[in-house]
C-alpha cells in the first residue's frame, strides 16, 4: 500500500507544484501597474487652459487612487489593486503616431486622453486596430461613434452636439425673445459642428429664428479684428461661439474692448476656462458653459469639495472644467477596475476593465456619469450652463440651470443630428 | 458705417501687423540672401518678453500705467538685437557663402530650436499682457467701434515704413546697405565691411520681427506655436510684394490685409482663399513678385 500511496503522494505534489508554478506568473502578473498615457496639448496654445489643467486633475486624482484615498463612493487602493503608472503623451505632436508608439514601443496599458476632435477621429481606428483601451476625456465629435461601433474606444462625457442643444435650451429659457444668431467658430469639424448643432436645435425649437452672420476663422488664427468688426456690423440678439483655448482667450481680448460682447449677447459653450483669468473682460449677462457639469458648475458633492480643495492646495489655482474630465475619466478606469476585480476575486487584467466600462454608471466630482449611449461606450451626463456676473471683483455664474440627459441627448440608437432634425422626440425636459 | 470703410480700418489694422513682421523678413533676405525661416521664433519671443515685462510692470510697478509703452517699444526690440547678433555671428557668417538652400535649412532649424528653448525658459502656460490694449481706449467709427490701441498701430507702421524708407535711402548705411543689395562682390570691393553690414541688417531684422511679437501680445494669449503660426502669413506677404524688397512688403501687407478684411466682411467663407489668391494672381503675372529686386547677371 505503501509503494502504491507513494507515487500517488508524489504525482499530487508534482502537480501541485507544477500548479504553483504556472499560476505564480499569472498572479503576478494581475499585481502588474496600471500602465496608462495621458494625452492632451501639453504645449502649444490649448495647454494652458486644456492641457495643463487636465494632467493636474488627473495626478491629482491617480495619486488618490495608488494612496487609497479617495473619497466615497471609492476605496481601496489602485485599480481593483493595481497601482496606476501614468506616462505623459503631447497631443501636439502628431497624435496618430504618438498614440502608436505609446501602445507599441512604450507598451501602455491603456491609453486616457484627447482633446481635439480631430485627434479622436484619427486615434481611435488605431485603438481598434491595436485592440487598446482607450478613454477619450474630452474631445466632442459625435462622429466618433456614429461612423461605426467601437469595442476598445470609450468616451467619458458628453458629445459636442449634447452641449450644443443644452446652449439652445438655456438660450430659450432665460431669453424668450430671441430672434436673431450669429456664429464665429473654428474651421474644422469641431467648430462646424457646433454651430450646425446649435443653430439647427434654435430652429427647431423657435423656427421664426434667423442666422445674421456664421464666421469659421481658421483654428489658431489669432486675429479677429475683421471678424469683429462683421459680428457689429450684422446685430444679432446672439453669437454663439465655441471657441476654445488660446482662440476663446484672444475674442474675447479683442471683442471686449469694441463692445461685441455686450450689444449682443454671447453663448461661449467652453467660456468656463476664461472664467478666472478673463473675468474682467467678460461682460455681465454673457452665457458660460462648461462643456458638462464640472469646473464652476459642478454640482454640490463631498466629492466635489474634496476634489475642489486639494486641487487649490497641490497647486494653488481654482480648478476648471478640463481637470474634472480628465480625472472623470482616470474615475472609469477606478470604478471598472474595482468592480472587475470584485467579480473575479484576483486583480484586473485590461480586457477585464474594458468589459467591466461597458454600460458602467460611476461617480466624479462631477456628479454621475452613465455610460448609456453606443452600446455602453459613450458617456451620458447632465449639461449646465449660468449666465456671468462680475460681483466684487469675483467671477460668478448666475441663473444655473441643469439639463437632464435624456432632455438633451438623442435616444440610444438615434443619430443626433436625426433627433436634432426631427425635432427632439421623446426628450424629457423638466 | 459704410462697408467699404469697415473693410478699410480693418484691412490697414492687419497689414500695419503684417507689415512689421514682414519687413524685418524682406530686409534679411535682400540684403544677406538668407530667407530667415526662424523669424517666427523672434516674434514670438518678443510676444514672451512683452508679456513677461508688461505683467511684471503691472503687477510690481507704481509707476503711471503708460509707461508700459515704453517698455513694450523697448524691450522687444533690443532682445531681437541681441539674438540677432548671436545668431548671425553664432551660426550664419560661417553658412552664408554655402547657398541659399543651407541657409532655410538651418533657420529652419533654429526655428525647431527656439520653439523648445521658449518652452525652456516660459513654460506651455498661457501668458496675457492685455492692460495696455485697453489703455488708449476707443473710437467709434460711423457706429463701430474701434480699439485705439489697434488704430495706433496703423500709425507704428507708418512710423516703421518711414523710418526704414529714410535709413535706405537718406543715409550713409542704408547706401552701403544698397551696394551689398545690389552686388555684394563688388561691394567688397570697393572696401565696405560686409560682415559688419549683415550683422546690423540681420539685427535689424530680428528686432523688427520681436517688435511685432511684442506690439501683438496685448491682443492675444502668448502661448507655445505663436511663431510657426505667423511665419507662413509673413512669407505669403513678401513673396507677393517681391522677397528683398520693404515697399514690396509694405503693399503685400496692405493687399492681403485688405483682401483678408473684404472676405471675412462679404464672403466669410474665402477668408483663407483670399489671401493665398492675392498671392497666386501676383505671382502669375510678376513671377518674382511686384517689387523684385534686380539681380545682376553675373558671367
Amino acid at each position: 500500500m505503501k509503494t502504491k500511496a507513494k507515487p500517488f503522494s508524489l504525482t499530487m505534489l508534482s502537480l501541485l507544484t507544477a500548479t504553483a508554478f504556472l499560476a505564480a506568473p499569472t498572479a503576478a502578473g494581475a499585481q502588474e501597474p496600471l500602465k496608462i498615457a495621458l494625452v492632451s496639448f501639453y504645449s502649444g496654445p490649448v495647454s494652458g487652459p486644456v492641457g495643463i489643467p487636465s494632467r493636474n486633475g488627473a495626478d491629482l486624482i491617480i495619486e488618490a487612487i495608488n494612496a487609497g484615498t479617495l473619497p466615497a463612493p471609492y476605496s481601496g487602493a489602485g485599480v481593483g489593486g493595481r497601482q496606476i503608472e501614468s506616462i505623459y503623451v503631447d497631443e501636439a505632436v502628431d497624435p496618430v503616431s504618438e498614440y502608436r508608439n505609446a501602445v507599441q514601443r512604450q507598451g501602455v496599458d491603456a491609453v486616457v486622453g484627447y482633446a481635439s476632435s480631430g485627434s479622436c477621429l484619427g486615434v481611435a481606428p488605431v485603438a481598434e486596430e491595436l485592440q487598446t483601451l482607450t478613454l477619450l476625456y474630452y474631445c466632442g465629435s459625435v462622429r466618433t461613434f456614429e461612423e461605426g461601433p467601437k469595442e476598445y474606444v470609450f468616451r467619458t462625457m458628453n458629445t459636442q452636439d449634447v452641449e450644443n442643444i443644452g446652449a439652445a435650451r438655456y438660450v430659450l429659457d432665460t431669453m424668450k425673445d430671441v430672434k436673431s444668431i450669429s456664429g464665429i467658430n473654428q474651421n474644422y469639424g469641431w467648430g462646424q459642428e457646433s454651430w450646425r448643432d446649435f443653430s439647427k436645435s434654435l430652429q427647431q425649437l423657435k423656427p421664426d429664428i434667423t442666422i445674421k452672420t456664421e464666421l469659421f476663422p481658421k483654428f489658431l488664427s489669432g486675429q479677429y479684428g475683421a471678424e469683429v468688426t462683421a459680428l457689429s456690423r450684422n446685430k444679432a440678439d446672439i453669437i454663439h461661439s465655441s471657441f476654445w483655448g488660446g482662440d476663446l482667450d484672444a475674442f474675447i481680448l479683442q471683442a471686449s474692448p469694441r463692445n461685441l460682447l455686450k450689444n449682443q449677447t454671447a453663448v461661449l459653450t467652453t467660456g468656463g476656462t476664461a472664467l478666472q483669468s478673463l473675468a474682467k473682460h467678460i461682460p455681465d449677462g454673457t452665457i458660460i458653459g462648461v462643456r458638462g457639469s464640472g469646473g464652476v458648475l459642478a454640482p454640490k458633492s463631498d466629492f466635489n469639495d474634496w476634489f475642489r480643495s486639494e486641487y487649490e492646495k497641490k497647486y494653488g489655482e481654482v480648478v476648471t472644467f478640463p481637470a474634472y474630465y480628465m480625472a472623470q475619466a482616470v474615475l472609469a478606469l477606478k470604478a471598472a477596475g474595482d468592480i472587475a476585480a470584485q467579480k473575479s476575486g484576483n486583480s484586473p487584467s485590461v480586457d477585464d476593465i474594458r468589459t467591466a466600462l461597458r454600460g458602467i454608471s460611476f461617480e466624479t466630482p462631477a456628479g454621475t456619469v452613465a455610460m448609456d449611449r453606443h452600446n455602453g461606450h459613450q458617456a451620458s451626463t447632465e449639461i449646465a450652463y449660468g449666465t456671468f456676473k462680475l460681483q466684487d471683483g469675483k467671477p460668478t455664474l448666475e441663473n444655473v440651470k441643469r439639463y437632464a440627459p435624456e432632455c438633451v441627448i438623442a435616444p440610444e440608437g438615434t443619430n443626433s443630428l436625426d433627433w436634432i432634425e426631427a425635432g427632439f422626440p421623446g426628450a424629457v425636459c423638466n | 458705417m459704410s462697408l467699404l470703410l469697415a473693410i478699410v480700418i480693418d484691412g490697414l489694422i492687419y497689414a500695419s501687423w503684417l507689415f512689421i513682421i514682414a519687413s524685418g523678413l524682406s530686409l534679411i533676405y535682400g540684403v544677406m540672401r538668407v530667407l530667415n525661416m526662424a523669424h517666427g521664433s523672434f516674434y514670438a519671443i518678443g510676444a514672451y518678453v512683452t508679456a513677461s515685462l508688461v505683467s511684471w510692470y503691472f503687477n510690481h510697478s507704481t509707476l503711471p500705467a503708460y509707461g508700459s509703452f515704453v517698455l513694450m517699444f523697448l524691450a522687444a526690440p533690443a532682445v531681437g538685437i541681441v539674438l540677432g547678433v548671436l545668431v548671425e555671428r553664432g551660426v550664419l557668417r560661417f553658412l552664408i557663402e554655402r547657398g541659399e538652400l543651407i541657409t532655410v535649412l538651418v533657420t529652419f532649424g533654429l526655428l525647431l530650436m527656439f520653439e523648445d528653448i521658449i518652452k525652456l525658459i516660459w513654460g506651455v502656460q498661457s501668458y496675457y499682457a492685455f492692460e495696455p490694449y485697453g489703455l488708449l481706449g476707443s473710437t467709434d467709427i460711423g457706429g463701430l467701434t474701434f480699439v485705439n490701441y489697434d488704430l495706433a498701430m496703423i500709425g507704428v507702421a507708418a512710423v516703421v515704413a518711414v523710418v526704414l524708407w529714410w535709413a535706405l535711402n537718406r543715409t550713409r548705411f542704408g547706401k552701403l546697405l544698397r551696394a551689398v543689395i545690389y552686388d555684394r562682390e563688388l561691394a567688397v570691393s570697393i572696401g565696405i565691411n560686409v560682415s559688419r553690414v549683415f550683422v546690423m541688417t540681420f539685427a535689424t531684422g530680428v528686432a523688427l520681427g520681436a517688435l511685432a511679437g511684442g506690439l501683438v501680445a496685448p491682443s492675444i494669449t502668448v502661448t507655445p506655436g505663436l511663431g510657426i503660426e505667423v511665419i507662413v502669413l509673413a512669407f505669403a506677404v513678401v513673396v507677393t510684394g517681391g522677397l528683398g524688397s520693404i515697399q514690396g512688403a509694405l503693399l503685400g501687407a496692405v493687399m492681403i490685409g485688405l483682401a483678408r478684411a473684404a472676405a471675412v466682411n462679404v464672403y466669410p467663407e474665402l477668408e483663407l482663399f483670399v489671401i493665398y489668391a492675392v498671392m497666386a494672381t501676383v505671382l502669375v503675372f510678376r513671377p518674382r513678385g511686384l517689387f523684385a529686386l534686380a539681380t545682376s547677371r553675373k558671367i
